[in-house]
């Protein structure tokens, strides 16, 4: 879900803004060394030497913790009901994401698992005009459907690219290698991203994986390991795999990281692990502090300045949560929308009427009138009626428009 | 008002009903060498090549749809046409393929994905369930998904029993789906056509019997434009006395049952189903309420079988309009034989049909 609210949010008049424009430096260059080099599997490496600027810097540190607050948000959401089903949070792992969307553009795809039900509608977890083609709760089924991303977008021509993530418990699926084997064969533009966070719910990578080296694991296809906690090295990998993959065709791409909640929001995520490993993570490789240390010591903002910008995101989520918890659930009628695009074409005829009209007093003024109204349109352009049906089917019936 | 809309109806008439008519005088006729004929292959080959002619967005992807020709050369000359990036052959990794073809969907493409049978589909089911039906509806219609499932469904011979199931219920049951299954050549190119023009994804039922039988077709169906619509029935025969429902192959064994029957005075009417979801419940209905009597044919599993959900249909909508309990003949409740006698027992045959109908009508002994 942070992975979703960072890509869709537009780059805001921000505290971050304010700062660099008061020191007039927001796009001079800066290079950074990535924290470890990266270890290749039938390719050369790109190099750790990582172009940046002191505005990215701070839209990283921003983005990471409005990241950050979401996850720690959505955790007491979900214990006070706010949010329900299933919750997996990705704090810890929000290198990746803002790693990768420093790296591509909006015209590339990017489909993933990992999804949850909140209240309201699904659809912002979907944004098809940004490229976001959600997360899918069968756990392996995005990779295929990635790599038909990248199918359509070589059919059409287009010069972009497919990023399909997955994690290290997924890594194991044989749809994944089905998806892989023509991705190679044809030379499509995917991009395999493997998030490592070394636990498949909770289940660790030595236990699920007899070769846990998720960068090699497609022989033929070149792999690339990344410190997935380093924003910078994502950043540089995503970059070298979206040039890769539009001339040679796929490559998987490894990112080493870490989750500091457990699989879901049951899970305390310490039957399978020890605290001191969490909190070992935690003191030594925590992406923020990465970046905090980096701005830090490159005088773009002083520690006040980054207290605020903290403050900044927690009020912005806050506000979030305000208008999310006033919207509406979604009005009955909605049971039936969208379960087709298109309805029928079947001539209406007199029997079919009757049978609709009974239950006519049972349906709201809005939905009878789209009853009648279709009907009316059916009439003249024969087009679009069928029937859909509540859990009992005497009482609630739908005219599927 | 509904004398208006009745009048409205009749005026505007409906482009298929009277195409039916044009096709029954002509069956009639059928035997006159004036009739063209078509076969159910010719039908579905020139369906697929059309369509892609049209429109580029429309390609196939499967096992041996390319080079090979097609299993059942359903795509010949596909390839010649149009070319490796159209006609796309695969590894044999149905999870794989079909989960590309979905994912090209979201995209904007228009796959037709063959699968060699249905009984392959079960390899791929967890995407054309979840990936392609449900994912209009869950993200509030942003991802449509207007892709193509097709192949063979249901028994052959002597395939035994991991070829010869019957996928019809099963996908018939799943909201999202639109779930064809044609009888004659005319329902092959209509509804071919029809569920590769249409936004949400069809699973195509075919039966490798029927692929080489003709069918008399009319310069109406010839047409690059012709298309049936999904969700409607049609009658076979009409009568009076008992309805039989059935769909692909079963539709030629109750029009030969209904011949049987007119032997002994009972006029049978014939429903085609051609679309399995959804249901064309209100022609089922009327039919019943004309006949007061209901025999549902299809081959596959007994148990929660299409004939079980048209019978609980005609129940809720038409009960004092009965005048017997509805029957359902269906393929026995047991894996396949390959035995060619245990298989003959193993799927509906004709007599058992006229069996039915005629203890629909208190004619049995």
């Amino acid at each position: 879900m942070a992975q979703l609210t960072h890509r869709t949010t537009a780059f805001q008049k921000t505290l971050s803004a304010a700062i660099l424009s008061t020191r007039h430096l927001s796009t001079s260059p800066i290079t950074v060394e990535t924290s470890v080099p990266f270890t290749a599997h039938n390719i050369d490496p790109p190099s750790r030497s990582v172009e940046t600027t002191p505005q990215e810097l701070l839209t990283f540190y921003r983005d990471m913790a409005l990241m950050r607050r979401m996850e720690i948000a959505a955790d007491s959401l979900y214990k006070s009901k706010l949010i329900r089903g299933f919750c997996h949070l990705y704090d810890g792992q929000e290198a990746v994401a803002v790693g990768m969307e420093a790296a591509i553009t909006k015209k590339d795809c990017i489909i993933t698992a990992r999804m949850f039900e909140g209240e309201g509608r699904f659809d912002a977890l979907y944004k098809k005009e940004g490229g976001f083609y959600g997360g899918h709760g069968i756990v392996g089924a995005q990779v295929p459907l990635g790599c038909g991303l990248a199918f359509a977008q070589k059919y059409s021509k287009d010069e972009n690219v497919t990023f399909a993530m997955y994690g290290d418990g997924a890594a194991n699926q044989g749809q994944l290698f089905e998806a892989l084997n023509m991705a190679a064969l044809w030379d499509l533009p995917a991009i395999l991203v493997c998030e490592n966070n070394h636990y498949g719910m909770g289940t660790a990578e030595w236990r699920a994986a007899k070769s846990p080296a998720y960068y090699k694991r497609g022989d033929y296809v070149p792999g690339l390991k990344v410190d997935g906690m380093d924003a910078f090295a994502v950043k540089q990998a995503c970059k070298f795999a979206k040039e890769h993959a539009l001339k040679n065709g796929p490559i998987i791409l490894e990112m080493d990281t870490y989750r500091y909640h457990g699989h879901s929001m049951s899970d305390p995520g310490s039957t399978y692990r020890t605290r001191d490993e969490i909190s070992g993570v935690r003191q030594e490789r925590d992406p923020i502090e990465r970046i905090r240390k980096l701005i830090l010591s490159h005088d773009l903002a002083t520690e006040k300045e980054l207290k605020d910008t903290e403050k900044e995101v927690r009020k912005e989520v806050d506000e979030a949560i305000a208008k999310a918890k006033e919207s509406p659930l979604p009005d009955p009628s909605e049971l039936f929308t969208n379960v087709y695009v298109k309805g029928y074409g079947v001539e209406l005829n007199k029997s079919l009427l009757e049978l609709d009209l009974t239950n006519l007093s049972r349906f709201s003024v809005e939905q009878s009138l789209v009853l009648f109204s279709n009907i009316k349109l059916t009439l003249l352009v024969i087009d679009c009626i069928s029937q859909s049906f509540g859990a009992d089917r005497k009482e609630l019936r739908a005219v599927l428009p | 008002m509904w004398g208006i809309i009745r009048q409205r109806a009749a005026c505007k008439g409906n482009h298929a009903l009277n195409l039916e008519q044009g096709i029954r005088a002509i069956a009639l006729r059928a035997f006159s060498s004036s009739a063209k004929q078509m076969t159910v292959r010719d039908a579905l080959n020139s369906a697929l090549d059309e369509e892609m002619s049209a429109d580029p967005k429309v390609f196939i992807m499967g096992e041996e749809v390319g080079e090979y020709q097609g299993a059942y050369k359903i795509s010949k000359g596909l390839l010649d046409k149009y070319g490796p990036d159209r006609v796309v052959d695969t590894p044999i990794t149905e999870a794989g393929f079909a989960g590309i073809g979905v994912g090209a969907a979201y995209y904007g493409l228009r796959p037709v994905i063959e699968f060699m049978t249905f009984n392959f589909s079960m390899q791929a089911i967890d995407h054309i369930i979840n990936s392609a039906a449900k994912s209009n509806y869950m993200s509030a219609g942003q991802i449509s998904v207007p892709i193509v499932f097709r192949g063979p469904n249901g028994a052959a011979a002597g395939v035994g029993a991991q070829h010869s199931q019957c996928y019809a219920a099963w996908y018939g049951a799943i909201p999202g789906l639109k779930v064809l299954a044609p009888y004659s050549s005319e329902d092959a190119r209509g509804l071919l056509k029809a569920a590769i023009r249409d936004p949400d994804p069809v699973v195509f039922l075919e039966n490798e019997l029927l692929y080489g039988e003709s069918f008399p077709i009319s310069d109406e169906v010839l047409d690059s434009s012709f298309s049936l619509p999904i969700g409607k029935a049609k009658i076979e025969r009409e009568g009076k006395d008992v309805t039989i429902t059935a769909f692909s192959k079963m539709v030629g064994y109750a029009l030969q049952a209904a011949d049987i029957l007119a032997k002994e005075g009972i006029n049978a009417e014939v429903i085609n189903l051609r679309t399995i979801r959804p249901l064309d419940r209100s022609t089922i209905n009327s039919s019943v309420r004309k006949t007061n009597r209901l025999v549902t044919v299809e081959e596959g599993f007994p148990q929660h079988g299409v004939g079980a959900e048209i019978c609980a249909t005609v129940v809720e909508d038409s009960f004092e309009y009965l005048d017997a309990p509805v029957e359902r003949i269906a393929g026995a409740d047991v894996p396949m034989p390959y035995a060619a006698n245990l298989e003959r027992m193993a799927v509906p045959q004709v007599e058992d049909i006229v069996r039915a109908a005629k203890r629909a009508c208190y004619r049995s002994r």
